[in-house]
């Protein structure tokens, strides 16, 4: 088989053999491949177990966002429109999703673990300014759910803020 | 035995519109058997399967914005892709599909037009078709297309000589130029594919050339020349020079399955457009496999080995089989 050009002809073989093989397309929209645990996706504002939100305008995520994207207004709780644990709640809370780089930082600089980074990433919009994500939407459950790699498969274990709520 | 005009008129318009649906759905099972080869899937979500992908690329290119350059020399420009396109479906008026059925009081022969000098006028034709790639190129006044016309010219006129010296020793042995007369020896004796392989092989890779199929498809390599003597070109011109290249090779496939693999004949022959349609799906799928398998030629290795190599073995080829013939 060594001479020129014969070697040459198994590379048809190869060829052919390869039709009768299942091909290894994941097809994307019917099957989707697990992010890890840890996927920085979408933002998403947590609430306590009582209702309060954890969010109090402190503005630390808008500080260490390097693409500067979000934007915070703090406004003081009064006892009767009391909407977050501590003195102050964030009136205004809105991040620009066309802006962020998804970089996780919002999440390392918040000292309440009021927001975290899920798994969600498709984004997709029609126009720009429905991509400046408003407080509400931020702390509604993500529409669809994607799944997520097995976290026994990961070494690290998940921190408690994420495991709740 | 008078066949009536418009019989003549009748089977064209079918040959032509059947072709033209090939051609479309050729370019699927092409992109979706290289796919296969490749272990992915080919298009798949055009209709079920990419069935509708064919139709989807047709309206995308009837839509597009056909631009030309302002420097273009227009009545050139314009006429190259039909000029091809028009040659290239008229050579399948000479290839018979079946020997002829009686069918009440008419008899419809099996091929659009029984040329005496059938073999010699599907060349005539494909040399026309040169014209369009390389008046297309030239007309489009721009750098990349000149050079890539002239490559394309350069490489089809050389590999033309060894196509037509190769199928001399299956005209030598069948005593005649007619396409007909070349499948109806078939059906007697031995398909010609066996006494005259080397025929055969030259054929093959010569008009793997004529046709700019991989592995001789340098003049459309992106890499090298843009596009070749395509770049000025957009929307349904340029789907129209596609379109030529593609029924260019199922013209050269149906020549080979006509002169070295028994055309129509096969065991039941009433039913002959069949066994010719399956024997050139074979061939089609052997253009498939080695697009897909082996990698591009450089276009000094290309005309190297067209002149050097199948120039000689296809001179040899018609020798020998002269003197075969006379000797036996």
């Amino acid at each position: 088989m060594s001479p020129q050009p014969f070697s040459s002809m198994r590379g048809f073989g190869v060829t052919l053999k390869q039709i009768f093989k299942k091909p290894i397309t994941q097809q994307y929209p019917e099957e989707k491949r697990p992010v890890y645990p840890r996927f920085r996706g979408r933002h998403r504002l947590w609430r306590h177990a009582n209702g309060l939100e954890k969010c109090i305008g402190c503005s630390l995520c808008a500080a260490a966002c390097p693409a500067d994207c979000i934007r915070v207004v703090a406004e003081e709780n009064t006892p009767t429109n009391r909407v977050s644990a501590g003195e102050r709640y964030a009136r205004i809370y809105e991040i620009n999703l066309s802006r962020c780089i998804f970089c996780g930082y919002c999440e390392v600089a918040c000292p309440f673990d009021a927001i975290t980074l899920e798994a969600e990433y498709e984004l997709s919009e029609y126009s720009r300014d429905d991509l400046i994500y408003t407080k509400d939407m931020l702390l509604a459950e993500p529409v669809k759910r994607m799944p997520v790699a097995d976290r026994d498969l990961f070494d690290t274990p998940i921190p408690a803020y994420k495991a709740s709520s | 035995m008078n066949e009536p005009w418009w019989i003549d008129a009748v089977k064209a318009f079918v040959i032509v519109n059947v072709l033209l649906l090939t051609f479309a759905y050729m370019t699927l099972v092409e992109r979706k058997l290289i796919g296969r080869m490749q272990l992915r899937y080919g298009p798949n979500r055009a209709g079920p399967r990419g069935i509708l992908q064919p139709i989807a690329d047709l309206v995308k290119l009837i839509r597009k914005e056909a631009f030309y350059p302002a420097t273009a020399i227009e009545v050139l420009y314009i006429s190259a892709p039909a000029l091809s396109a028009a040659t290239a479906l008229a050579a399948f008026a000479v290839i018979p599909f079946g020997e002829g059925w009686h069918v009440g009081d008419y008899y419809i022969s099996g091929q659009v037009a029984n040329v005496s000098i059938g073999l010699i006028l599907l060349f005539a034709l494909g040399s026309v078709g040169i014209y369009g790639f390389i008046v297309g190129g030239w007309a489009s006044d721009s750098k990349y297309s000149l050079l890539g016309a002239m490559r394309t010219c350069a490489q089809l006129v050389s590999y033309e000589v060894s196509l037509a010296l190769s199928v001399l020793g299956v005209v030598i042995m069948a005593g005649s130029l007619s396409l007909v007369d070349i499948v109806a020896d078939q059906r007697e004796d031995w398909w010609f594919a066996g006494p005259q392989f080397v025929g055969l092989i030259v054929f093959f890779i010569a008009g793997i050339a004529e046709t700019n199929r991989a592995p001789f498809d340098l003049p459309e390599a992106e890499t090298e020349l843009v596009a070749g003597y395509l770049t000025e070109y957009s929307g349904m011109r340029f789907g129209l020079f596609s379109m030529a290249e593609y029924v260019n090779m199922i013209v050269l496939s149906a020549l080979c399955v006509t002169l070295f693999f028994g055309g129509w004949v096969g065991p039941v022959a009433a039913i002959g457009p069949l066994w010719f349609v399956l024997k050139l799906l074979a061939v089609l799928f052997i253009f498939i496999w080695l697009r897909t398998t082996v990698p591009r030629l450089r276009y000094d290795q290309l005309m190297a080995f067209g002149w050097k190599v199948l120039l000689p073995v296809a001179t040899i080829n018609a020798l020998v089989t002269a003197a075969l013939v006379v000797a036996l």
